[in-house]
């Protein structure tokens, strides 16, 4: 039996958070160090002997083994998490609190406890990002920054300083509590979402890489959908949006290897299931009075899955939830997505002048899509040398290969058109 | 045929669980071939790197390790090959040379010589 892609990735973060729940959170580089031990032990048996039948639970068994030698050996020199109190002390008690620990409710909980960590309040957005990554889905730091197209230093720096942070705060963050967890809730929304979107927009040049950031961006949010007072409407929402965009995946890059616009995408190759699977999400978000900007974006994702091509797609209803959006979370990226969808509804000229409107647009100086959107613009008007200048400007932009082959490609587009302009 | 064990020395298996299950699929991969190209005589064991050592007349008792890391064994095979040469060629395709690693080949003694 071969194991499955990314198994000891994925293992690693629900390791790691039993044992952190055990150790406590000072202790994170000693849970690290037990779940390092427990790998290289399943590196040496299972070549031998092969991938036994469950190998998740292997995993677990040995590294709940080493947990109990280490309580064992350490229990006077270290503390270990408070919340365990006297339970480590004696033999009659150590072993059944330990095997309590790695029952499949408490290890559900412990990547719970240790997601709301992961997102300290004292920490940047990026960092709370990058922390999750590495501790609960068990990205090293080299692909940590291979993820998100930055230094190995930068990303080493970014990670160490956010686990003092975090080991400073004495215990894990403690899910069951109701008000405490509603209060960081939206904290950990954001970060799920910034890690779904680095996997479906980001600069990373392996798609495969950035698929499977989406995957554990998914993976974490349906812990959160698992825990009812975690479950709000707006945990929905982010779930029904992550669906909606996963579903078009397959799509987004065509057989050979180049960037789909949704435009251009064939939509049989949509995964209808996911669809499926986002709409129930978004028929449960629709509880409660509050607005937030998943539920807006899951519902403009929500209009494309529902229509067959561009044609019959409902520009005026996605025109006016980015209005929506623009008056709960404004950005230049959300005004930019509104004009291109006002330009698919009233002509190219109107998009070119939506796009001047738009406020802070500096910020969108470096986004090759920006200079894209306006070269498509003028392009579709007829004036193919003015949109070769905007091609050419978002290509000394781009972030990877296939963006590269993309902006190329509507340059080459530029040549072969009508010489007008 | 004669038959020649591969002891593998060392080896740093990589930090990052990406690092070690891939290292792990090379491993079955390079085993599989070996089998079905019909070089294995036993697969072998892994051996702890933990261990005693009892030594000489007096019979002390130490604890191990015995080596340098990069010098312990970390486990064996028996081979099949058709001389030296080709089961040194065979282990030229152990994971563990990517890894600092190293492969020990040793000949079996043959009773009948």
């Amino acid at each position: 039996m071969e194991p499955t892609d990314h198994l000891f990735r994925r293992e690693s973060g629900r390791m790691v958070a039993t044992l952190t729940r055990i150790f406590g959170i000072h202790n994170l580089a000693l849970a690290e160090d037990v779940v390092q031990d427990a790998f290289c032990r399943a590196l040496e048996v299972w070549k031998f002997h092969g991938v036994p039948e469950n190998p998740s639970a292997w995993l677990m068994a040995t590294a709940k083994n080493r947990a109990l030698d280490v309580l064992r050996r350490e229990r006077t020199a270290r503390t270990f998490a408070p919340e365990l109190g006297r339970m480590l002390d004696s033999e009659w008690t150590l072993a059944p609190a330990v095997e309590e620990l790695f029952g499949a409710p408490a290890i559900h909980d412990g990547q719970l406890r240790m997601m709301f960590s992961c997102c300290h309040p004292r920490l940047p957005e990026e960092a709370q990002v990058a922390l999750m990554l590495h501790i609960l889905c068990g990205f090293s730091v080299d692909e940590v920054a291979g993820a998100f197209v930055s230094s190995h230093a930068a990303i080493e720096k970014r990670i160490s300083r956010a686990k003092k942070v975090m080991a400073g705060s004495k215990r894990l963050f403690d899910v069951s509590g109701q008000g405490d967890l509603s209060v960081r809730l939206p904290a950990v929304q954001r970060a799920l979402y910034l890690l779904f979107n680095e996997g479906y927009h980001g600069a990373s040049p392996e798609s495969a890489v950035r698929a499977e950031l989406c995957r554990e961006a998914m993976r974490l949010t349906a812990l959160l959908l698992d825990h009812s007072p975690a479950a709000t409407p707006a945990t929905r929402a982010l779930s029904a949006l992550m669906c909606f965009h996963a579903a078009r995946l397959p799509a987004r890059v065509d057989a050979a290897g180049d960037l789909r616009p949704l435009f251009e995408q064939d939509r049989s190759r949509w995964d209808v299931r996911v669809i499926a699977e986002g709409q129930r999400q978004l028929d449960l978000s629709a509880t409660g009075p509050e607005l937030t900007e998943y539920h807006v974006e899951a519902a403009i994702a929500w209009v494309h899955t529902a229509a067959h091509g561009v044609e019959d797609t409902n520009w005026g209803m996605i025109v006016s939830l980015y209005d929506q959006l623009m008056a709960i979370h404004p950005s230049p990226v959300v005004a930019l997505n509104r004009a291109i969808a006002t330009a698919q509804r009233e002509g190219p000229q109107r998009g070119l002048e939506e796009i001047r409107k738009i406020a802070h647009s500096d910020r969108l100086a470096s986004y090759p899509f920006y200079h894209a959107a306006l070269g498509e613009f003028e392009f579709r008007s007829g004036r193919h040398e003015v949109a070769r200048q905007h091609f050419l400007t978002a290509l000394t932009f781009v972030r990877n290969p296939m963006e590269r082959r993309f902006i190329e490609q509507r340059i080459g587009a530029c040549k072969v058109g009508s010489p007008v302009g | 045929m004669s038959e020649f064990v591969f002891l593998y020395r060392g080896g740093e298996s990589g930090r990052s669980p990406e690092r070690i299950q891939q290292s792990m699929q090379k491993w079955m991969a390079w085993f599989k071939e070996l089998g079905q190209n019909g070089h294995v005589k036993d697969q072998g064991q892994p051996l702890e790197r933990t261990g005693k050592l009892v030594k000489g007349k007096q019979k002390t008792v130490t604890d191990g390790p015995f080596a340098e890391a990069k010098d312990i064994v970390g486990g064996y095979t028996l081979i099949e090959a058709r001389d030296l040469a080709q089961a040194v060629e065979l282990s030229k395709g152990c994971p563990i040379l990517d890894v600092d690693g190293a492969v020990e080949v040793r000949p079996v003694m043959k009773l009948n010589m």
